[in-house]
């Protein structure tokens, strides 16, 4: 059988491998067929038959998503009755769906709105079928919001639950006219194993499924003049927020982003990186000192252990491993560092009552919004973290401030608590933690630095689901002989079906890690549910590009050696890593949840 | 619901822990209990180690199982377009005169449940409907109470 297909699309002659489809056939020679339910990143559902094209000989039209090239075969993508199929498919779409779009979050970043754009649907080809029973919003969430109104049911949200995260919250529902997307017998979504991790917000056409939004509440605080209003922006927020002021994927604008959040009113516009590197400083010697205690003082300690910044994550394994919650790291999440420092230390040091200070973080993330609203995280007195906005939000405020983000010049972030390495920027990606924590943790260990070409830890890097590195560890410091000649075996996972997969391993026995970090979505933080739409392999790349990029060029790449994270420990944390301080403030407890 | 985490139990020794053993779990759960309850769902989750979720949407998706408590004898009356020709809303009206309750709806002794159907097949002896696995065809209101009746008596 022959293993490469000829065929030809539009008179123009093709050839790709067997199993290609005629999508993406058409994708190779630059014809863009239109789509709904196909997401690159998800199995073919092939249930909209938006992307129908016309095949010679073929008595009906076909989908192109889900029908493979075979030879010889000749294709039209724009014929009028394909134009008229599309167009009647899309009317009927349009017919049962909400089309306030004056008031929807995705107005013009909505495929559905594109589709009935580039095709003309007059609103009287078929009349609303909407009722007012569909206009119940589902916002017991802290996280998600979900609107069946506007839901199309092209299934991208279930494939995504399912395919990408393993977690399987939602699902579909009865048939026919009657289905629609649904948790366990419709519980709202607060109520559910939903790990609020918003990669259905990202993969959602429409705007049947968003985030939370508490921008208004910020606009608010910063229009009260009481108030101090900080922000600090995580490492993933600087290499995708241009994507929505105007900038392709993957254009670092860490100056310009700053300088936009100056102009709109925030008071210090602080970075979460900072707490990243105090992140690397804390779960490093966690790290050091469980191996300590298995090693030497032959205690049973958990591990491997594992990262604890993915708040999807966290709440994954509350929910799949409840018995394995001892292998998380203690430490909080940057976030969650950084408000509970933001109230005490900062407060302290720049003379400002912890009650008049409203603490925004702005994350790539839709779980960091439960993380925040957390009953535990409070540990500042205040509620640590009073909003923690997606790059969405912020990008949207940025607009709504009427700020011209293309013509700003750079400024750089406020102090304290604002300085960082390249070490925090790339916790940002898949592989960021484990790099971090290794160029840490290797030189506490040998006063040198880790074995790889300028410090790049490139085993760790990439979109491979699941990565593995080993350090063999030798001529180590006399305090930590019993590391010696011990091989470091670390992994790295990101989204929640390959963390499944290594804490199968665990619950089995036979993990053979010390350390694993873990990351709710794929690609990392850079492809978070908070980031912009739309995300997908090509931009995640871009944006994990970007972030690598700001690493090099950073003067200081490992977290150690941050100057302001030197001064906490001597000023505030007085006690040092792990010590009474470091627990009351930087270290939380997890909750067992149900399964199902 | 010790009963039936027990039945669930003992219906997965039967058909197997396998995703495919779902369908026939829950028909036999349907059989027995006359829905498919919440706890139903949640035990047969914990079993086949899969979401609820996924339960809900499978158990949703067929018209023969139900999610909410019906009555031993479920009563589901074709409404497609030939036994509307036929008189099928005096049929209805007859049903719910006798049962004391609206379409959708069971009696409180959970001994009758009153549905719709789309098409049973029977349009050439029209107005047709089922009673659980049995059809009853060429009705007229007169035939519906005889009906009715038999099965008022039957336990």
């Amino acid at each position: 059988m022959e293993n490469i297909i000829s065929l030809t699309i539009n008179g123009i002659d093709v050839s790709v491998d067997r199993g290609t489809s005629i999508l993406e056939a058409a994708k190779k020679i630059n014809i863009r067929i239109p789509t709904l339910c196909y997401h690159e990143d998800l199995c073919v559902a092939g249930n909209c038959r938006v992307c129908v094209v016309e095949a010679e000989g073929y008595r009906t039209l076909i989908a192109s998503c889900a029908t493979p090239c075979e030879q010889g075969m000749k294709i039209k993508t724009n014929t009028p009755k394909v134009r008229n199929a599309r167009r009647d498919l899309i009317a009927l779409l349009v017919s049962e769906h909400n089309t306030q779009c004056t008031t929807c979050y995705r107005s013009t970043n909505c495929e559905l709105q594109a589709l009935a754009s580039e095709y003309n649907i007059d609103n009287d080809i078929y009349m609303s079928i909407l009722k007012p029973e569909h206009l119940r919003i589902d916002k017991s969430s802290w996280s998600i919001e979900k609107d069946d109104s506007k839901c199309v049911r092209c299934q991208r949200c279930v494939r995504t639950c399912s395919e990408l995260q393993h977690v399987n919250a939602i699902t579909v529902a009865h048939k026919g006219k009657d289905m629609k997307i649904s948790t366990f017998m419709d519980l709202p979504m607060n109520e559910v194993v939903c790990v609020n991790c918003g990669q259905c917000v990202i993969h959602c056409p429409t705007g049947a499924l968003t985030e939370r939004r508490y921008y208004d509440d910020i606009w608010n605080a910063i229009g009260d003049e009481k108030k101090k209003v900080i922000i600090n922006t995580a490492p993933s927020v600087r290499v995708a927020i241009g994507e929505m002021l105007g900038y392709g994927p993957g254009a670092s604008v860490t100056g310009k982003m700053v300088s936009a959040l100056k102009q709109i009113g925030f008071n210090m516009v602080l970075d979460t990186n900072y707490t990243a590197d105090l992140t690397i400083i804390e779960e490093g010697n966690e790290l050091l000192m469980r191996l300590k205690k298995a090693l030497v003082n032959k205690e049973e300690v958990a591990l491997p252990m594992i990262t604890s910044c993915s708040p999807g994550w966290v709440k994954f394994i509350e929910h799949m491993y409840p018995d394995k919650l001892a292998h998380l790291s203690t430490c909080k999440s940057p976030q969650q560092m950084f408000g509970a420092l933001s109230k005490t230390y900062l407060a302290e040091k720049m003379g400002i009552e912890p009650e008049n200070i409203v603490s925004v973080a702005a994350m790539p993330c839709a779980a960091k919004k439960f993380e925040a609203n957390r009953p535990e995280m409070k540990s500042s007195g205040y509620q640590d973290i009073d909003a923690g906005l997606t790059t969405r939000e912020i990008g949207h405020m940025i607009k709504q401030a009427g700020v011209d983000f293309k013509e700003l010049i750079d400024s750089d972030f406020d102090s304290l608590m604002g300085d960082s390495t390249g070490a925090a920027v790339i916790f940002g990606a898949t592989g960021g933690v484990m790099e971090a924590a290794l160029r840490t943790a290797y030189e506490i260990i040998t006063g040198r630095d880790v074995p790889f070409e300028k410090l790049n830890i490139t085993p760790v890097r990439g979109l491979e689901g699941i990565k593995e590195a080993g350090i063999l560890i030798d001529n180590c410091l006399p305090e930590w002989n019993f590391l010696e000649g011990v091989e470091l075996k670390v992994a790295v996972a990101h989204g929640l079906k390959n963390a499944r997969i290594i804490m199968e391993q665990i619950e089995a026995g036979t993990s053979p890690y010390h350390f694993i970090e873990v990351m709710a979505c794929p690609g990392g933080c850079i492809g978070g549910g908070g980031q912009p739409i739309p995300t997908n392999d090509d931009v995640r790349k871009k944006r994990i590009k970007a972030i690598y990029d700001e690493d090099a060029g950073k003067p200081i790449r490992k977290s150690h050696e941050n100057p302001e994270i030197k001064k906490i420990y001597e000023e505030f944390l007085v006690d040092g890593p792990l010590g009474h301080m470091s627990h009351k403030l930087l270290h939380t407890h997890y909750t067992k949840r149900n399964r199902y | 619901m010790p009963h039936t985490k027990e039945l669930v139990e003992k219906l997965v020794d039967t058909y197997g822990r396998s995703r495919e053993s779902m369908l026939p779990i829950l028909q036999d759960i349907q059989r027995t209990e006359h829905y498919v309850s919440d706890d139903a769902m949640v035990e047969i989750a914990k079993q086949l180690d899969i979401s609820t979720a996924d339960v809900y949407g499978k158990a949703t998706f067929y018209s023969f199982i139900d999610t909410v408590p019906r009555g031993k004898y479920v009563i589901r009356v074709c409404k497609t377009i030939v036994c509307e020709m036929h008189n099928k809303s005096g049929i209805i009206e007859t049903l719910e005169n006798l049962l004391k309750i609206k379409i959708g709806e069971t009696t409180l002794n959970r001994k009758f449940s009153l549905l719709y159907t789309n098409c049973l097949g029977w349009c050439h002896m029209g107005p047709a409907m089922l009673i659980n696995d049995e059809v009853f065809t060429d009705l007229t209101p007169e035939r519906v109470r005889e009906i009715i009746a038999i099965y008022k008596n039957k336990n």
